[in-house]
């Protein structure tokens, strides 16, 4: 079991390693860290001539890593409505409690998201690729809503600004009520008072949550 | 109304406003704030005016905005948006007191109109009743045969004629004013006996339809269809109004998003859908004949998919999106029907006016220059080729500049028996996606400019004849009778 601190050096070398796609990282301040050592020992890393590299073993495990942390923080904005500047801090404790099996469960809870509130990709686990075994959600995209039912924005994620624009001056905005009127052939929602027609694309920008 | 903006308590976006506004040295013609806040929300206008009047602290200013877009999880937009809204909601707790809904009878009606099984067939009530029967019968038959017929066959002209011979001596300039294509013989009463009435009755139409709230829904029937050939839902306005006039319609694509979606919309307008003088023409030869007409219908339709679906392949640029308020159905007002309409029919004369003065002196050049006769004789192979006796050529020709010439050559053919009902089927076709008149080509010019606008007139000059030559080829093969 890797302690906390072993898991954000992972987290930290996901980043750099692989979303950044950097070749290696230098470790020469860090040298002797004892962390660093364990880490090495338990083959999760490797290092040559100062520079890191994560092993495959090391790479699943730091894949793990940052996806409990951006579903952490999903959870926290989406659900638990913390706001944004105490996510990441909140977030830092709570992904280490969310081991094998927790996490899936949450995932499954917030409808598989894509993204963490900052915008970063949550690397896929098993539960995303078989959609199909998930029991109620809470969290669900607008289109995956049932007619009539009374829902509240959660959050948005447009591909570009200029769809988010769109979306905004509709004033479908998270923490609003909305209510599904049509599926076919355009969604047709409510929005307040007001009701809108959209097309496929705009309305899978649109999560919601059941009330 | 001004409010601060606030945001995490290290920085907030007021902050990086003010950051902005001690940077920013010109002056706007919007305050330095809006000018700070358009520029954190990554407005690429805005952004491209700073540039070139703060070559100095451009880069201090960018480097204010990244840094204050690192503060934050979401775009700025987003964020800016949420406090808004959160200033708004407050203001409406303490300000507004909201009634329980219900769904009522004006819900349920709204409700019908976009379910496309009910949908569907009220659209066809809607287009039956009001095109068809109310501008199409009623205003493009009985209103224009009593202002062109009696108005200005039996009074004005004949007065506009005796007066020039008085006054004019010379007999070109005679022929350009009142000649058989004269400025105001056909110009002017072109304009103001044809088009005119047609255009308002379709405006009142219009105006009640759009009053009632019923386009948004209509877009939103139609979306996915249009989505198909590069257009969004939004487009259905000008298409619905290239019924009426598709030269009107050509500049209200004005109003659609894109380049890209204002051209694929020219082309669609110039092609396939045929205006009000056209419906005249086209329902007068294929009336009698419902099969004639389906196939006519059929081969339109097809044709406006199948173009619409290549162009948007070909053109490059991004998908359309489309989102529209749908408002609640109301009762139109009376005095707003009439303000509108009066409205549109005023700035679409100013517009369409020149055009059809335009067209009437080139009608005098070409007949002038004997270039007319020659481009009959060249218009007649493809007229042959496509099965059509020789003599529609100038029937052709001449619908380009004045319909109901073009037209009344097509009946006098019929009516001497000369066309067949492949004939009339092929000649229809053709007729139809051939260039509806010289206001369009020249609106299409204005519009998209030179190249395009030419480019698209060639375009549809060969294509109109190539599908009337594969219809006529098909049908005869077939050994369809009609």
């Amino acid at each position: 079991m890797l302690t906390d601190r072993e898991e954000e050096i992972l987290e930290a070398l996901w980043g750099e390693l692989v979303e950044k796609k950097n070749q290696s990282c230098d470790i020469s301040v860090l040298k002797d860290d004892d962390i660093i050592k364990r880490l090495s020992d338990l083959d999760y890393v490797e290092i040559r001539n100062s520079q890191i590299k994560l092993t495959n073993k090391g790479r699943e495990e730091a894949k793990n890593c940052v996806r409990r942390h951006r579903l952490a923080e999903r959870l926290f904005v989406d659900v638990l409505d913390i706001k944004k500047r105490l996510v990441h801090e909140a977030s830092c404790k709570f992904e280490h409690l969310l081991h094998k099996g927790l996490d899936e469960n949450v995932c499954i809870l917030l409808g598989h998201p894509r993204t963490c509130p900052h915008g970063r990709p949550i690397p896929e686990g098993d539960c995303c690729k078989d959609v199909k075994r998930v029991p109620k959600k809470i969290i669900m995209l607008l289109s995956e809503l049932e007619l009539n039912k009374k829902a509240t924005i959660s959050h948005l994620e447009a591909q570009n600004q200029a769809m988010l624009q769109k979306i905004i001056a509709i004033g479908a905005l998270p923490n609003t009520g909305i209510r599904l009127i049509q599926k076919f052939p355009s969604f047709v929602f409510q929005v307040g008072k007001s009701q809108f027609a959209v097309d496929k694309e705009l309305a899978s920008c649109i999560y919601v949550r059941l009330d | 109304m001004a409010m601060d903006y606030k945001g995490p308590i290290e920085y907030s976006i007021e902050l990086a406003v003010e950051k902005i506004c001690d940077l920013l040295k010109a002056s706007y013609f919007i305050s330095k704030r809006s000018v700070a806040l358009l520029l954190l929300q990554d407005d690429e206008e805005i952004r491209e005016i700073v540039r070139k009047n703060e070559s100095d602290t451009i880069d201090d200013i960018q480097k204010v905005v990244k840094e204050a877009k690192a503060h934050f999880a979401n775009p700025i937009t987003y964020e800016l948006a949420l406090e808004r809204q959160n200033e708004v909601r407050l203001i409406i707790e303490k300000a507004v007191k909201i009634k329980k809904e219900t769904i009522e009878l004006r819900e349920r009606l709204s409700r019908l109109t976009m379910n496309p099984i009910t949908g569907i067939p009220i659209l066809l009530l809607v287009l039956y009743w009001g095109l068809y029967k109310f501008v199409g019968q009623f205003g493009a038959g009985t209103v224009v045969n009593f202002l062109e017929g009696t108005i200005f066959e039996k009074y004005l002209n004949p007065f506009f004629i005796k007066a020039a011979a008085h006054i004019v001596p010379w007999r070109i300039l005679r022929e350009l004013l009142v000649g058989e294509y004269g400025v105001i013989t056909l110009g002017l009463r072109y304009a103001v006996a044809l088009i005119l009435p047609i255009v308002t009755f379709f405006f009142i139409v219009f105006s009640i339809i759009e009053d009632t709230g019923y386009l948004p829904r209509l877009a939103m029937l139609i979306d996915r269809t249009f989505k198909k050939i590069g257009l969004s839902g939004r487009a259905v306005i000008p298409m619905v109004l290239g019924f009426g006039c598709a030269t009107m319609a050509t500049m209200v694509t004005r109003t659609l998003p894109t380049k890209r979606e204002r051209i694929i919309a020219t082309i669609l307008l110039s092609l396939a859908i045929p205006c009000s003088a056209q419906m005249g023409v086209i329902l007068a030869l294929l009336g009698g004949n419902p099969k004639a007409m389906l196939i006519w219908a059929g081969i339109v339709g097809l044709i406006f998919l199948f173009v619409g679906y290549l162009t948007s392949k070909i053109l490059p640029g991004e998908r359309p999106s489309f989102y529209m308020e749908v408002p609640p159905l109301r009762m139109p007002s009376i005095s707003n029907v009439i303000t509108k309409t009066f409205a549109r029919v005023k700035w679409y004369f100013i517009e369409i006016l020149p055009l059809f003065l335009l067209a009437s002196i080139f009608i005098w050049l070409g007949v002038l220059s004997h270039l007319f006769d020659f481009m009959v004789n060249l218009l007649k192979k493809p007229v042959e080729l496509i099965g059509l006796p020789a003599e529609a050529s100038k029937a052709f020709l001449f619908g380009f500049f004045r319909r109901d010439y073009g037209a009344a050559g097509l009946y006098d053919l019929n009516k001497h028996g000369l066309l067949n009902g492949v004939q009339l089927v092929v000649s229809c076709v053709a007729l139809t996606l051939f260039l509806p008149c010289i206001a369009q080509f020249l609106m299409n010019v204005k519009e998209r400019g030179w190249k395009t606008g030419l480019g698209i007139s060639v375009f549809i000059l060969f294509f109109s004849f190539s599908v009337a030559f594969v219809v006529n080829f098909i049908l005869t093969r077939l050994g369809v009778i009609l």
